[in-house]
């Protein structure tokens, strides 16, 4: 228990996948610019990451390394994460239609991402990551995503209204932002020993 | 060699069984949604003026789809009947109005009876009258739509339609959209975004 949540923080906080491991930046920097757009896609990225934690777990675990095939990991990940993003998207669209309108448009455009390969790529690097290490991580990692995606489109909302010098308008003072954020989150590291 | 061969298989039989999957989701898990209702949507003004007798626009496109007739849309005029004609496949047919189509007009406050009760600022259904309690109201002409749901409210009778002349005073560029540093009115914002 205390193991998982020492994964968990240093997901979400210690090694944030965005702004100490630097995945999943165009979505950070691309969806940032309203903060109900950025909360509709920390939803989606966390549900498809923890997905891809699970099944890429799952097929790690009983396909690939059984088979001693672990050298195809990054192609059956691939197809896998975007296999049962897109059933779930089905099930989604045909179970739930208010959610849909929430995540739908999405969920297609993380599956793509690095951050989403990146982590199911680095629980199979670490061998002693169980299932419920695996998922936890994979959660955490979208919470982390979560956390800075949402205060950085807060800050984005209040960058657009205030005076900014004409060189730094647009993406220059987000990119800033970017890196300011990413300084400060360097700070937590030595929060956690793993 | 075998090891090769071992891994294409595999692979393959990952791709079937998922490909199995999708396949199988696809058919039960299909939606009954009609997409057309969003393309006739897009085609309508969207000034939800309700001279089409429904209630809005995207009402109106949802009674499309079922069989309304495609002629009833007087802000959109012949343009919108052409081109939902042109995706829906049936002939164009000439506007469902008193007096055919009216030529294109817009709103006109004659300011000095207009005693500012902001009646008509509530009416416009795409915010192009600008005014305040008290306040002398005027029309924004490049916003207007010509829907003439202002017309009635007023209580002094002081909104009168006037029709646009297309002449070289009256032309202008199309305004740019999606410019950052050109943020003009709320639509652009959302174009924006």
């Amino acid at each position: 228990m205390n193991e998982l949540v020492l994964i968990a923080l240093s997901a979400i906080l210690v090694n944030n996948f965005v702004l100490v491991q630097f995945l999943g930046l165009c979505p950070f920097m691309g969806v940032s610019k309203k903060i109900e757009t950025a909360i509709g896609l920390s939803l989606a990225t966390t549900f498809v990451l923890t997905i891809a934690a699970i099944c890429s777990y799952l097929l790690q675990a009983y396909v690939l390394r059984p088979l001693d095939l672990e050298f195809l990991r990054t192609i059956s990940f691939i197809v896998v994460i975007a296999v049962v993003v897109q059933f779930t998207e089905m099930l989604v669209n045909k179970t739930s239609p208010v959610l849909y309108r929430v995540l739908g448009i999405f969920l297609p455009l993380i599956t793509t991402n690095c951050i989403v390969l990146g982590v199911a790529l680095l629980n199979a690097n670490r061998i002693e990551y169980g299932f419920v290490a695996s998922s936890v991580n994979g959660f955490a990692a979208g919470l982390g995503f979560s956390l800075v995606l949402v205060l950085f489109a807060a800050m984005r909302e209040r960058i657009a209204l205030a005076d900014v010098p004409k060189p730094f308008q647009g993406a220059a003072i987000g990119m800033i932002t970017a890196g300011l954020m990413s300084l400060a989150f360097m700070g937590f590291s030595g929060l956690v020993k793993l | 060699m075998s090891m090769v061969l071992f891994a294409v298989i595999t692979l393959t039989v990952l791709c079937l069984i998922f490909g199995a999957i999708l396949g199988f989701a696809a058919v039960r898990f299909r939606v009954e949604g009609n997409p057309i209702v969003d393309q006739i949507n897009s085609l309508l003004p969207q000034t939800q003026c309700g001279q089409c007798g429904y209630p809005g626009c995207r009402p109106y496109a949802e009674a499309i789809a079922n069989g309304d007739k495609i002629n009833k849309c007087p802000p959109g005029g012949e343009a919108t009947i052409q081109a939902l004609a042109d995706l829906l496949d049936v002939e164009p047919e000439p506007l469902d109005a008193v007096e055919g189509e009216k030529p294109v007009q817009v709103a006109y406050i004659r300011e000095d009876e207009c005693i500012g009760c902001t009646k008509c600022i509530q009416a416009c259904p795409v915010d192009a009258i600008l005014g305040a309690a008290r306040q002398m109201h005027t029309v924004i002409i490049s916003e207007c739509t010509g829907c003439d749901l202002c017309v009635e409210p007023c209580p002094v009778d002081c909104i009168e339609m006037r029709p646009v002349t297309g002449d070289l005073r009256s032309w202008s560029w199309q305004q740019p959209v999606g410019t950052p540093d050109l943020i003009l009115i709320a639509t652009d914002r959302e174009i924006q975004a």
